[in-house]
This record gives structure tokens, sequence and C-alpha cells, in this order.
């Protein structure tokens, strides 16, 4: 049962940064139609750089806080000058152009910082935080750290008008460029949130899976399947679905551990996370591609 | 289609035969490494041409092909390493299996457009190194360490060394493939593929059979490129999992990119620079460092991913497209009509806003 437990924790734990990143992914998803496959990469880029500020003697906090804006502006300026003039471009560009991006951050921070793998300190104190036995002090930080993080985005995209603004681009540009918002500006901000929101979740996990340039691939393809379980359109919906799919991974593999004591057959372990992962992608896009709480799109032809 | 004319064909046809008999005479020209080179650039060729089949002629785009390649190399190791199979009979295997996978690839990516296609292919590309680890399947494919295969011999005692042998097996093949590609295309079935990737619903409405277009298509893209991987696992002689990740579809994407996609011609030139390239790596690092001083490490990935980029604005159909254009703007012939067999890139720019 504390096993259980335990695996179940440790599930939220991950469900949290599968949470985050999922967000990141349906916030650019939501306002442009793109999936955005550098997402994960991104995210490890500026965990580099938060890694590179503590090493030059800043704290954890400020090297957090001074990453996340970096990735900000790198979001922005990716999306004015790399994404805007291909606004209308058809799918196989800009798919083409996202994995360029990947390419690029994965080889530039593999050059800059080299492939070995780093140890990333974790900023949450060791003694008496978490629930001894079930939930460590990191994996309790992180779900606390990530639903600060989405507390403030809910908050900024319901009662700012920067954020009503935000909202009104991404639904309908025309109507909203009518009324007087800047869309352009519009979603180039959302990029900046979502790669800041993205650093968020490769700065709290990096302690978990250790610093290295491939680090974000498995946690990315988990994103995307979050986001399609949540429905890919539905930011709650991403959250949602990060959690289930956290939670999920982590059952599947216990229980694998489970049939393994009970009846020595290895069907499936954590050597098989990615593989659960393209079968929760091909399931939910094949069997239900509108997700948990997505709308049903219909094309009008 | 920018096909090569035919005098240049027999040109490239008789020079691909006649400089590997020249070792005797220029050994430092067609030295055996270069040979080797050239093997694997035939090598990249072909899966390149597997995946412009799919994605160029028929508009499925596919981020994962490097699954198919490791497919074709796994049975081919394995038949040589378990069952005692000659290097060559492994080919019709590859084949045939991989089709057999590709086709079953192809049923669920025909619910599957645009962006979803590319997200599926992309998991499974990441997915592969760890099914192949699979705990079940290490009595066939050695787990982490791979399997260590032997080179192909030279047959019927020919004088020929092992990697001037190599080179025309890889020859032989390419060019068969090639041309087995180029009559497709210009078959009733190679329009239909293309009629479904210019519009979909048009070419359903005229009769195609456009879920079994598209399901045989994805099988015969997944066997070409299996086949690549079959003549892979013999020219290294070694197959490992690790060696099967994203990048490796990543490759192969930049040679469709930078070859052009939807051309054939083109998928040769796309496999012979990312080949060219990845092997310059180390020679483009250090004239970084030392002739342009700068203290950074340039790998293959950084030039692969800054062309992915520029291209796209570039020369969206490719170099081979795009000199082709060149050409002819020279020339001043008609009036540079848009390719036939250009992409889908410089098509349907209102695709994005009528999906609401």
């Amino acid at each position: 049962m504390e096993q259980f437990l335990q695996q179940l924790a440790s599930g939220l734990a991950n469900g949290a940064i599968y949470a985050c990143v999922a967000l990141a992914l349906v916030m650019i998803y939501v306002s442009t139609d793109h999936l955005n496959f550098a997402q994960g990469e991104m995210a490890m880029f500026s965990t580099y750089i938060s890694w590179q500020l503590m090493t030059w003697g800043l704290s954890f906090w400020v090297a957090f806080i001074l990453a996340v804006a970096f990735s900000f502006v790198l979001g922005v300026l990716i999306e004015r000058v790399i994404l805007r003039p291909l606004h209308n471009a058809p799918v196989l560009s800009v798919v083409v152009v996202f994995i360029g991006l990947l390419a690029i951050c994965n080889s530039v921070a593999g050059a800059i910082w080299s492939y070995l793998i780093k140890e990333y300190p974790s900023p949450f104190p060791k003694s008496s935080f978490g629930i001894a036995g079930v939930i460590g002090p990191h994996q309790l930080g992180v779900v606390l750290v990530t639903l600060i993080v989405l507390t403030l985005l809910f908050a900024f995209f319901r009662f700012t008008p920067l954020g009503l603004a935000m909202r009104a681009a991404a639904q309908n540009p025309q109507m909203a460029r009518l009324v007087g918002v800047r869309v352009d500006w519009m979603l180039a901000l959302g990029w900046g949130l979502a790669a800041a929101v993205g650093a968020v979740a490769g700065i709290m996990v990096a302690h978990i899976v250790y610093l290295d340039p491939n680090m974000m691939g498995g946690i990315l393809l988990y994103a995307f399947a979050s986001a399609l379980v949540g429905g890919i359109g539905n930011p709650g919906g991403a959250v949602v679905g990060g959690f289930i799919v956290g939670v999920l991974e982590n059952m599947v593999a216990y229980a694998g551990n489970q049939i393994e004591k009970a009846t020595g057959v290895y069907i499936i372990g954590n050597g098989e996370k990615l593989t659960v992962a393209l079968i929760i992608v091909i399931f939910v896009l094949t069997v239900k591609p509108a997700g948990l709480f997505g709308r049903v799109i219909v094309k009008r032809v | 289609m920018p096909a090569f004319p035919k005098k240049w064909l027999i040109v490239l046809l008789v020079l691909g035969v006649v400089v590997p008999l020249l070792q005797p005479v220029l050994p430092n020209l067609v030295s055996d490494y270069r040979l080797f080179l050239v093997s694997t650039m035939m090598i990249a060729a072909i899966a390149v041409l597997g995946l412009n089949l799919l994605t160029g002629f028929n508009g499925q785009i596919s981020l994962g092909h490097g699954a198919f390649y490791a497919v074709g190399a796994y049975i081919a190791a394995i038949l040589m390493d378990q069952a005692n199979f000659p290097y060559w009979a492994t080919l019709p295997f590859a084949a045939v299996l991989c089709f057999i996978v590709g086709y079953l690839f192809g049923l669920p990516a025909l619910k599957l457009e645009g962006h979803y296609l590319a997200l599926a292919t992309f998991a499974l590309a990441l997915a592969v190194p760890q099914i192949l680890k699979y705990k079940w399947l290490e009595g066939l494919t050695g787990g982490v360490q791979g399997i260590v295969l032997n080179k192909p011999e030279v047959p019927f005692g020919l004088p020929l060394s092992e990697d001037q042998w190599l080179y025309y097996y890889c020859f032989i093949v390419m060019v068969f493939l090639y041309w087995a590609a180029s009559n497709i295309l210009k078959s009733r079935s190679g329009r239909a593929m293309m009629a479904i990737r210019d519009y979909h619903i048009a070419a359903d409405t005229m009769g195609i059979d456009t879920a079994l277009y598209k399901t045989v298509t994805f099988g015969i893209s997944a066997a070409y490129t299996g086949i690549a991987g079959a003549l892979s696992a013999s020219a290294i002689a070694f197959v490992a999992p690790d060696s099967f990740n994203f990048f490796l579809s990543i490759k192969f994407l930049i040679g469709l990119v930078v070859g052009g996609v939807g051309s054939l011609a083109g998928s040769l030139i796309g496999g012979v620079f990312y080949v060219l390239v990845d092997n310059s790596a180390q020679a483009l690092s250090t004239f970084v460092k030392n002739d342009l001083g700068l203290q950074f490490d340039l790998s293959a990935y950084t030039v692969f991913g800054i062309l992915l980029i520029v291209l796209m604005y570039l020369m969206p159909m490719g170099i081979a497209g795009g000199v082709y254009a060149l050409i002819r703007s020279f020339r001043r012939a008609a009036p540079v009509s848009p390719e036939r067999s250009a992409p889908a890139a410089t098509r349907k720019p209102a695709q994005a806003g009528e999906s609401h």
C-alpha cells in the first residue's frame, strides 16, 4: 500500500511537470494551430541557462527567475523572427521549422555545455518538508510551484485586460483586430508565456531526470499525450490531462512491477515509458481526437 | 517532375559503374574509404527516396521514418545472425516486413492529417530505441549491445575489394529502386498518389480509393526505407538500438528538404548531402574554432537545423528544385510555371484558417 501511495505521489509530481509543458503546447496551439515540437528543447535550454547562472554564484530562485525571463524573451523573439512569416504556410513547412529549432537548441546546448549528464540541485529543504515515506520534499515542491504558476496564469488570463486581449486574439483574430487588439503582439506574447511556462517545467524536472541536452525528449512526448488526453484546444484540459497521464504512467509501471513479482513474467516496466506514451498518443488521436474536454472540430468543405 | 534529362542519366550511370574500377589507376582519389562513403550516401538516398514517396508525393508527413529504417536493419541483422541468411537474401524480407509494418501504421494514420500525423510519427521515432531494447525481444535483438555482423563478401571470386563490392551492391539496389519508384509515379497509381496530396477530397470524388492508396503508399515508403536500413546493417556490419534515435529521422527530413519535397532526383541529392555534412562535422568544427576563432563546437545538427529553417524560406522546393528553377529562368524558356510535383509547400495557404 505504501508503495502504491509512493507511486501515486510521484505520478502526481510528474503530472505537474507534464501539465506545465502541455499547457505551453496548448497555449501555442490555441492561438496559431501549430504543435510546437521544439517546446521541450527550448525548456531544456532555459534550464541550462539557470544552471549556468547558478555556477556563476547566483542563488537558485534568482537564477530561476532570470532563466524564466530569458525564455520569455526567447519565445517572443522566435515568434517574431522565425514563425511570423510562416503564419499561413502549409503544415509541412511549419513542422520542418519546428524540427529545425529542436535540432538547433539541442546541438547548441550540447556544444556549449557538453553532453555530459549534470546534477541539478533541488531548492526545497530536505528535512521536515514532505510527508515521510509517501512524497519526497522535491516532489511536493514541484507540485506546489507548478500549482502556483498555473494559478497565476489562470488569474492573468481571467482577470487582466491583457489576458483578455490575448484570449480574444487567439479566439477570433479578425474581431480582436477590429476592436483594437494588436493581434501580432498578442501571439508573440503568448509564445513568450508558453516558453516561460515550459522553462518552469524544465527547471523543476531537472533535479529528477538530471540535466542533459536530451532530458526533455520523453517529457515532451508525455506532455503531448497529456494535451491530447485533455483535448488539445483546452488549457484546463491540458492541466488535468497532465495529472492523469502522470499518474497513469506510474501506475502502468507499478502494475507491471506487481505482475512481474506475482507471476515472474515481465510485461512492462520503466524501460517502456516512451512506448506507453506512443500508445496513448495514437490511441487518443484515432479513438477520441477531441480528448476528454475538447471541442469536436467539424471541417467545412 | 524535374526528372534528369535522359543523356545525363546515362552519363551518371556509366560514371557510377566505371569510377570504382579506376581504383588501381587513381588509388588516392578512389580510395576504399571514399567508396564506402559513397555507399552510405546511396543507402541514405534510398531512405530519403522512401520518405519522399510518402511526404513529397502523397502529402503524408512522417517524422518517424527512422523507425522503419530500424526495422529493416534489425530484420536483416537477425536473419543473418540467427538464421545464417546471406546478406543479399535479407533485402526481400526486410522489404516485405517493413511494408507490413508501414501499412499497419498507415491505418491509424488515415484518420490523422498534417500536424497530428507529424505528432504520431514523432512519438514513434522517439519510442523506437526503447522498443528495440524490450526484454522479450532481447534474445533476437541482443538488447543494448546490439548485433555484430560480417561485411558482405565478394561473390564469384570477382577481383574486387570488399568496399568496391559493397559499392556495387548498393548501386544496383539503388538504381533498381529508383527505376521502380519513377515507374510507380508515372503510372496511374502515381497520379492517384499525387492527386490525393494535392486535393484529398477532389481525389475522393473522382473515384480514387484514398484509404487504400494512402495505406499502400505508407507501406511502400516504409519498405524503401527498410531496405535502406537492411543495406546499412550489412554495410556497417553492426546494429544497436541507440543509433536509431530521433536524430536519424531528422537526417531523413533534412535529406527530404534539401533535395526537394516531391522530387525523385532530389532525394539522391538529399541523401548525399546529409551524409556529407554528417561526415564533415569534425572538419566544420575545427574550421569554426581555428579560422573563425570561435570557441564553439559546431555540430552537424546545428547546420541541419539552420538549413531546415533557412531552406523553408529561400528554397521551399529544395536545392534540386531551386537549381532547376534557376536553370529554367536562365534559359528563358516558357514562363516558369510552378512545378507539377512541387510540394504542398507552395499551395493551400488558406488551410490553417479553414479548420474551425
